[in-house]
Parts: C-alpha cells; sequence; structure tokens
C-alpha cells in the first residue's frame, strides 16, 4: 500500500508523484485523440444546477435536525460579563441557548492555515463577534431565540478609525512578499527623475459576497464529525476545525460537494462551523447554522482597505527609473494576515530603483483575508492608474508606455520568466477594441454625456499547490476520480473530466467526477487561482500512469499508443480498454511544487479595454463596452475560462464603481452589511463584455501547461475603469469606489 | 394549510413566521430554490405565484394558500430540461450555480410579463413593449449573480424569448412515475 493510500485509508492505489524541479515539454494533453481538451463543452454539472438539484451545504437532510443562529456581539470591543438567555429559553421552540467561549473561534481561520483560528469570544474584538448561539426546532424559533439574548459587558477603549491611526504602521511578517523590500537607490533616483508622479489612491474595504452565504450542518456520527459545509479548501479546512475542537484530523470530514462562490471568503472555517459542531455534540443532534447575510458582512473575512502612495520617476521617454509603491493595510489586532497589495508591481515593469512598503495598521474591524486576487485587484487599479497619469503626463500612448518598461527578466529577482505575454495582450486587446479611436481627455462630447476609453495590464502570480487525486479505470470503461478539490463555480467538475477523458481517451460522458469530500485525497483546493493547474496536474499524473499500464498490457510503447473512445489503437491492433484490464485499476496522482518557480516568474498576463460615458449633469458612469485578452498557458475549456474571466471584470467593475464596506467610525460596525447597501454589479451594470485568449503553453509551471485564471480577470479591471472615466472627463478620482459624487465635485460647473 | 407547489398538492401545519422559501426549503425538501439574503435584495429565491415572479423570501407561506406556485423544480428535471434550463446551461449562464434557480424562473416570469406588454424603466415607447438586451438586463437586475455570468445569461434569455410562446411558465409535463400526489407534512 502507497503511503497516500494509507493516509486516506484507500485501497492499494498506485501513485505517480512529480515534484515540479524541471520543465515538462511533453504533455499528453496536446497529442490526445479524443480532442475534448479546451474545447468550450458545457459543464458537466450544469442539468443538477438549472434544476435546483444540485446540493449546497445547508440542503442535506437529516433526521431530528436543529437550527441554529448565532448571536452576535452588539459593541466593539471589551468583554462580556454575562449572557442573558432567560427570554430567549422562554420562547416555544428554543431548545438550548449554547454559549462556549473558549472554543467558539473569534474570526474566520485563515486560507490554508492548518491551525486552529483565533479561539475565544468572551473578549470581543469587533462589533458583530459571534458570542453564542440559539438552537431551537425550527430556523424561525432559533431566529427569535437570537434576537432575544442580552448581552451585559464592559465596553474597553479601541481603535476603529482608519483616519485616526494612519501612523500606527507596522511592518508586517515576510508573507508571499515582504512587508518591506528595497532595491537600488529609490529615493536618489526619484529625485533626478525628468518626469515624476506621485499620487495617493485609497481603496475601501470590500466583502466577497458570494450568493450562498456561509453553511454548515453539524453531525456527530460515534466520535467522529460529518460537517456539509460552504467550503473552498476541504483537506486545510478539516485540520483547523479538527483543531479548533480539540479532536484529531481523521474525527473530522468535510463535504463540499457545491459551493455557492467563495471568492476567497470561504477559504478557511467560518464561525457557524464550529458553533454547529459544538452545539450538535451538546445536543446530540444535528445542528444546521447558515449566516445571516448581514452576518457574512460582519464576521467573514474582507478584503482590507487600503492607502497606497505611488511614486514614477522616468526619463523624459517615459523609461521608469524609480519605482515605489508604499501602503497602509488593515487588520484586527490580533491576526497576522495583510493584503499584499504590491505583489504584482514587483516584476510588471523595469526600473532599477525599487522601494515597496507595506505597513498594517492594528484596528478593532472584523478580520481582513484573502478576497480574489488578494494583492493585484487593489494593487493594480493605484498602480494601473498611475500609469495612467504617467502617460498623461508624458502625452504618450499608455500602450506605448508599457512598452518602454516592458522587463526582459523578472526585474528583482534576476530570472527568466516562465512565460510573458503582456505586451502582445495589448497589443491585440487595442485592435480588437478599436483604441485608436480614443480622443484627448475631456473632448468626446456626445449630448450631456462625455465619452472616454480606458486600458490597464492584468497580470496575476501563478502558484502550483500540492495536490493529490484518484483515478480509478473501471472495468465497464467509465474513469472516476475522487479529490477533495472543491467546484466554486469555477468549473472544476467539467475540466478536470476533460483532462481524464482526453488523456485516457473516453467520452467526457465516460468520466465521473467526486469533489468536496474530505475522505478523498487532499487537494490544492479553490483559492490563489491554483486549482485548475494543481489539481488537474493531479489528475494529468493519475491518468498518465494508467496510461503506461494499459500500454504495458496491450505490449506496445506507451507513446506508440493511441487512446480514443475507449479503445486502445497500436500496432495495428484496436482493444477495448476494458480487455486490458482484470480489474478496476486505481493510481493516485499527485503534484508538488519544486525548482521551477524559482528558477523561473510564472505569471498569467493581460490586459483590459473599457469605454464608459459619463453624464455631466449627475456624474453617473455607465460602462458600455468591456474586453479582456488574456494569456495563461493552456486554456482548458473556452466555455468556463471564459466565464472566469467575465466574473474577474465585473468584479473590477464593482471595485471601481460601487464596492465599499463602510465601518462605522465610533465602534467599528459594519453600516452597509446587506446587499441592498453593499452594492455589487447587478444586471444592468454590466454590458456585453469580450474575452479573448491568447495561445500560450506554459512547460515550467506544470505537466499540463495551463496558469490560472479565476484572478487574472480582475487584476487591473477596475483600473481600466477608472481611466476609461478620466478620458471621458478629465477628472481624475483617487478615491475608489468612483461614485457620481466624486465626479460632479471635479467637473466644470458649467457643463 | 394546503399548498399547490409544481401541481402537487401539500398540506402542512405552517408557523406564521415561515417565509414560503423557509416553507419549500426547510419542510418540503424543496431546496432548489436559494436563500441568499432572505430580504428580497438578491433573487436568488424567485418563484413563480399564480404566474408572477416573487421574491419567496419576503413572502409567508400562510399567504399562499391554494396560489399556482412553480419553483425551479417545477420547471423541468435533468433528464427534462425546461427550454431556459438548456440555454443557461448551454451558454454557461452560471458558475457557482447558486443564483441559478432564481436566475431561471425570473427570467421565465420576465418573458411572459414582455409579452403582456409591461414596460420597464428602460422601455421607450410605452406603446411599444419588445425585448432587447437593454431590456433583459433592466428587468432581470432583481437577480444578482457575484460569479457575474450577467453576459451570458442575456444570451440565454435572447434564445429563449423567440422560442417560447405561451409555454413559457408552465411547469414541464409529469413523467409516469412522478404522478399527482398528496403529501402531508407538518411545517
Amino acid at each position: 500500500m502507497s503511503i497516500l493510500g494509507k493516509l486516506f485509508g484507500s485501497d492499494d492505489a498506485e501513485t505517480n508523484a512529480l515534484v515540479m524541479d524541471e520543465p515538462r515539454p511533453h504533455s499528453f494533453l496536446d497529442h490526445g485523440a479524443q480532442d475534448v481538451i479546451g474545447k468550450p463543452i458545457n459543464r458537466v454539472e450544469g442539468p443538477l444546477k438549472v434544476t435546483g438539484r444540485a446540493p449546497y451545504a445547508a440542503e442535506y437532510p437529516a433526521e431530528r435536525l436543529a437550527y441554529g443562529v448565532l448571536v452576535r456581539a452588539t459593541f466593539g470591543s471589551g468583554k462580556i460579563t454575562k449572557i442573558d438567555d432567560s427570554a430567549a429559553r422562554a420562547l416555544p421552540g428554543v431548545i438550548d441557548v449554547v454559549a462556549d467561549y473558549d472554543t467558539f473561534i473569534r474570526s474566520p481561520g485563515q486560507g490554508g492555515a492548518t491551525e486552529a483560528p483565533p479561539q475565544g469570544v468572551q473578549e470581543v474584538h469587533y462589533f458583530g463577534e459571534p458570542v453564542a448561539v440559539v438552537v431551537g426546532e425550527t430556523f424561525e424559533a432559533a431566529r427569535d431565540g437570537a434576537a432575544a439574548v442580552r448581552l451585559e459587558y464592559d465596553e474597553a477603549d479601541a481603535s476603529y478609525a482608519f483616519a485616526a491611526h494612519k501612523d500606527q504602521g507596522k511592518e508586517p511578517k515576510e508573507d508571499q512578499i515582504p512587508g518591506h523590500s528595497k532595491q537600488g537607490d529609490f529615493a536618489g533616483a526619484f529625485d533626478k527623475a525628468a518626469v515624476k508622479i506621485d499620487v495617493t489612491y485609497t481603496t475601501p474595504s470590500q466583502n466577497s459576497t458570494a450568493m450562498e452565504p456561509h453553511a454548515s450542518i453539524a453531525e456527530w456520527r460515534d466520535d467522529t464529525l460529518i460537517l456539509h459545509g460552504a467550503y473552498q479548501m476541504v483537506a486545510s479546512d478539516q485540520q483547523q476545525l479538527a483543531k479548533a475542537l480539540g479532536v484529531s484530523a481523521d474525527k473530522v470530514r468535510i463535504i463540499a460537494r457545491f459551493v455557492g462562490g467563495g471568492f476567497g471568503s470561504k477559504l478557511g472555517i467560518a464561525p457557524e462551523s464550529v458553533a454547529a459542531a459544538v452545539a450538535a455534540k451538546k445536543l446530540g443532534r444535528p445542528v444546521k447554522i447558515v449566516l445571516a447575510r448581514q452576518q457574512v458582512y460582519e464576521a467573514t473575512v474582507r478584503r482590507s482597505n487600503t492607502e497606497q502612495r505611488i511614486r514614477l520617476g522616468t526619463d523624459a521617454n517615459g523609461k521608469i527609473d524609480a519605482l515605489s509603491h508604499n501602503s497602509l493595510v488593515t487588520n484586527t489586532p490580533y491576526e497576522q494576515y495583510w493584503e499584499p497589495v504590491a505583489i504584482g508591481t514587483h516584476f510588471l515593469y523595469g526600473g532599477e530603483n525599487r522601494e515597496m512598503n507595506h505597513d498594517l495598521i492594528a484596528l478593532n474591524l472584523n478580520a481582513a483575508g484573502s478576497m480574489r486576487a488578494p494583492g493585484e485587484a487593489v494593487g493594480m487599479m493605484g498602480l494601473e492608474c498611475a500609469m495612467d497619469e504617467l502617460a498623461e503626463q508624458l502625452g504618450i500612448d499608455p500602450i506605448e508606455l508599457r512598452r518602454r518598461n516592458e522587463p526582459a527578466q523578472e526585474p528583482e529577482k534576476g530570472i527568466p520568466f516562465s512565460s510573458r505575454n503582456l505586451i502582445p495582450a495589448l497589443e491585440k486587446g487595442a485592435q480588437l477594441f478599436g483604441w485608436s479611436q480614443r480622443k484627448k481627455a475631456g473632448t468626446d462630447r456626445r449630448g450631456e454625456w462625455l465619452h472616454g476609453m480606458g486600458v490597464s495590464s492584468a497580470v496575476r502570480t501563478n502558484m502550483l499547490m500540492k495536490s493529490a487525486a484518484k483515478v480509478t479505470l473501471t472495468t465497464d470503461g467509465r474513469a472516476i476520480i475522487d479529490t477533495d478539490m472543491t467546484d466554486i463555480g469555477t468549473g472544476s467538475y467539467t475540466i478536470l473530466a476533460q483532462i481524464a477523458a482526453e488523456t485516457l481517451g473516453l467520452p467526457v460522458e465516460k468520466v465521473v467526477v467526486h469533489l468536496g469530500d474530505g475522505k478523498a485525497p487532499p487537494s490544492s483546493g479553490s483559492g490563489g487561482s491554483w486549482g485548475a493547474g494543481s489539481a488537474g496536474s493531479s489528475v494529468y499524473l493519475a491518468c498518465e500512469k494508467i496510461r503506461e499500464k494499459l500500454a504495458k498490457s496491450m505490449g506496445v510503447a506507451v507513446e506508440e499508443m493511441t487512446l480514443k473512445d475507449g479503445r486502445a489503437i497500436a500496432d495495428n491492433r484496436v482493444v477495448p480498454i476494458t480487455e486490458l484490464i482484470d480489474e478496476n485499476l486505481g493510481v493516485i496522482g499527485q503534484i508538488e511544487p519544486g525548482k521551477q518557480e524559482k528558477k523561473f516568474h510564472q505569471a498569467g498576463y493581460g490586459a483590459h479595454f473599457c469605454a464608459v460615458k459619463v453624464n455631466v449633469v449627475t456624474g453617473e458612469v455607465r460602462v458600455e463596452r468591456m474586453l479582456g485578452v488574456f494569456a495563461a498557458g493552456r486554456i482548458l475549456n473556452e466555455k468556463t475560462a471564459r466565464s472566469q474571466c467575465l466574473g474577474g471584470m465585473t468584479f473590477g467593475i464593482g471595485a471601481a464603481m460601487t464596492e465599499e464596506m463602510i465601518h462605522d467610525d465610533r465602534n467599528g460596525k459594519v453600516v452597509n452589511r446587506d446587499m441592498a447597501e453593499y452594492h455589487v454589479p447587478s444586471h444592468a451594470d454590466v454590458p456585453h463584455l469580450e474575452v479573448h485568449f491568447l495561445e500560450e503553453r506554459d512547460i515550467h509551471v506544470n505537466p499540463i501547461h495551463a496558469k490560472g485564471i479565476g484572478e487574472l480577470g480582475i487584476s487591473g479591471a477596475g483600473a481600466a475603469v477608472a481611466n476609461a472615466i478620466f478620458n471621458a472627463t478629465g477628472v481624475r478620482v483617487r478615491d475608489f469606489p468612483i461614485t457620481c459624487d466624486k465626479i460632479i465635485e471635479q467637473l466644470p460647473f458649467d457643463a | 394549510m394546503r399548498f399547490t407547489i409544481n401541481q402537487k398538492t401539500y398540506e402542512a401545519d405552517v408557523d406564521v413566521r415561515t417565509s414560503l422559501l423557509d416553507l419549500c426549503r426547510e419542510h418540503l425538501g424543496l431546496t432548489g430554490s436559494k436563500k441568499g439574503c432572505d430580504h428580497g435584495q438578491c433573487g436568488a429565491c424567485t418563484m413563480l405565484v399564480n404566474g408572477r415572479r416573487i421574491n419567496s423570501c419576503l413572502s409567508l407561506a400562510v399567504m399562499h394558500q391554494d396560489d399556482e406556485i412553480v419553483t425551479i423544480e417545477g420547471l423541468g428535471t435533468v433528464e427534462d430540461l425546461h427550454p431556459m434550463q438548456a440555454a443557461f446551461v448551454s451558454h454557461d449562464g452560471y458558475q457557482c450555480g447558486y443564483c441559478t434557480p432564481g436566475q431561471i424562473c425570473s427570467a421565465v416570469g420576465m418573458l411572459d410579463e414582455v409579452k403582456k406588454g409591461w414596460p420597464s424603466h428602460v422601455t421607450g415607447d410605452l406603446n411599444e413593449v419588445s425585448l432587447n438586451d437593454a431590456e433583459i438586463s433592466e428587468r432581470m437586475s432583481g437577480n444578482i449573480c457575484r460569479c457575474a455570468a450577467y453576459p451570458n445569461i442575456v444570451d440565454a434569455i435572447r434564445e429563449v424569448a423567440g422560442q417560447l410562446g405561451d409555454q413559457a411558465i408552465k411547469p414541464a409535463p409529469r413523467t409516469a412515475n412522478e404522478q399527482p400526489a398528496q403529501e402531508k407534512v407538518s411545517a
């Protein structure tokens, strides 16, 4: 039995493991005869979703199910002295009020963490911290019970207002990038620069606002917890949950077959999971807790607000010599996570003298964590607007400015790029969009509307994560994939089926994909755009080994064998593959990052183009057109990849124009904690968006040559919108979101 | 109380506080309609009641005795998709799928409103109500999709708009083993 087999309690499956130390130029995906990889096939789980038959976390039936509703702290900081639950307990249908100060988690777990999230809720650190759960026979009883609970507490002084604490930033611990980073002599070079930009942009806190609120059904079977949850990373979430509950990891099984969106907010466990597990244990019956939408805003991770000072110093031709991108970000006092604002700035443009500092300010607000493209999503709004300002000042086209600053290699580490198609993406986009029609800022007025176009680069670091999957070729000619990988709308079900179908020569219908079960081989999970490359590679590697075994069984060399429609073709013979195996053949594939990510800088690139019109009377902005061109290695499914980009671009529209989480400066309360007040783009805000892909293979990233795409689409998208608004109006708003009021106050009064 | 949902009769004792959405999701096993906000802000819970689309989270179950209620489960099945469901699949009018049942019910109800000549905010001539992309986007703006499949949803609805005619909001025909039945549950 393999080590992995033992680990997952599975059978004697052989393992095909690969550490990505060397480039992998050969891929069966380039030579498959099935011809399904990359094709825009429909999502394999689509019919379940459109008929309402796909079960999400809160939709599993359970015997004697009880309902829990969380009680939140109604103050910003201090200590609870008493939970007065007498009124709640007196209500019909209320079963219990469960308060476990020590075990309940204070904040959600961070993505990928394998330790318990911060625990202990008697001390309250932010308004909305969940402190107890009321359990009822029905949802209505629990909800009314939760409303009837009264907290007694001693309030403590705390820090809530960003503006009042800007001088209290501290250098955070190195994470994906260093907190502070310097190269050359930035100050000296900036001082001598012929052309200078020194601008400060601010972005507000944001919320992922996945459509499915965080939900858990906890059920103990003997001493094992089965938790149906809404999670992106099942394996590490099991560890977080087990440690929070003080049980061993093999006593916790999370199941997340369908997840109603995540965008980072479901990377780590959320407060309802531990509360449901504790209550279920205490009551001896399954407990379901679904966060109210308001609790999603108050008690799950937000994207930190940022203040970004960007300084660009160039020669007379616009070649950057001095580049600085310094940011202030925030988090709850006990949290270490910080928004890596300059993560893309490190390698996007050249320039000898560089400085990128991040300082973390502790505020008593709900925890900040990863939200779609942490770093780039906000950092690129600052950087790419500053680049637009630089182009304007130099009087050159923004695309030409980027051409002049294209580095030959990674500018800080001095290593080659594994693949980089930034300039081709900009050029293709310019041509498709009609960029040459762009006019001088503020000059294209038609009636009461000002028209403009904007551009931005897109970049997202590519990551490979350790990931495993088991593929079983069955004697009836199907391939069954088992992995704890999740599909949060990204298309995992479909692309994994396509990878197996192409590699094993099976129709997609013959591939069965089981996802989201913590009992299955542990995967990368969904996050950081690494899911397709990592989980996809594990499936590929398992299939690669199965191919070898089929070839051996047929008595031919693997490279001479063609697999198509369930048949092996070689040596002038055609044999059904079911005749090449005696019993079900299971192989575990496993990928791990290796030296390639140190030897080559790996990222996806792209370009955004946007056309807006702005009303001169009201300041209303309408996005008229938007176009993105992306290069992210092999596109595994043109249809689902395009949808990922549509989603990212639309997040960009929201970030540029409407999304803003507002905290009350007096107590940190989230003021706009529902979907009527936190404005994500709706149908009427989003025009028909165009998405194009550049043909690319990246042999350094993984054996399937695909890079992440879910976050590339958001990177720079908001900047393209903002730059279009500037081009339309001549007004530069540096405080996101760009709402009507901020435009009007700068528009000429006689407009 | 008695409820007619997807042409099936259910009898249930209902808490007066229970929303139509929670009746379906928590008591009748009809989990296709989704709860996204419970405040009528996201549209994920959209159902068709007497042919009209409503946010079922904003309506109490006790208000619906003898109403004709159609949920996503009543429009079609995996084996026999409603044309709108099929169009959502082929145009990738979803990603995570959570808002999808609401989008589809809303789209079906919306097309019927257009057919009846009801104008929207973007209708130029109130005597000439017709469907175009701007009308679809405006009329579907009560259904939020955070994955942002909006352009694909518009494509799907545009494609279906021409095909449906009067069949727009009728539930799919029952299969042989799914005869009208009475179910008694305690809600």
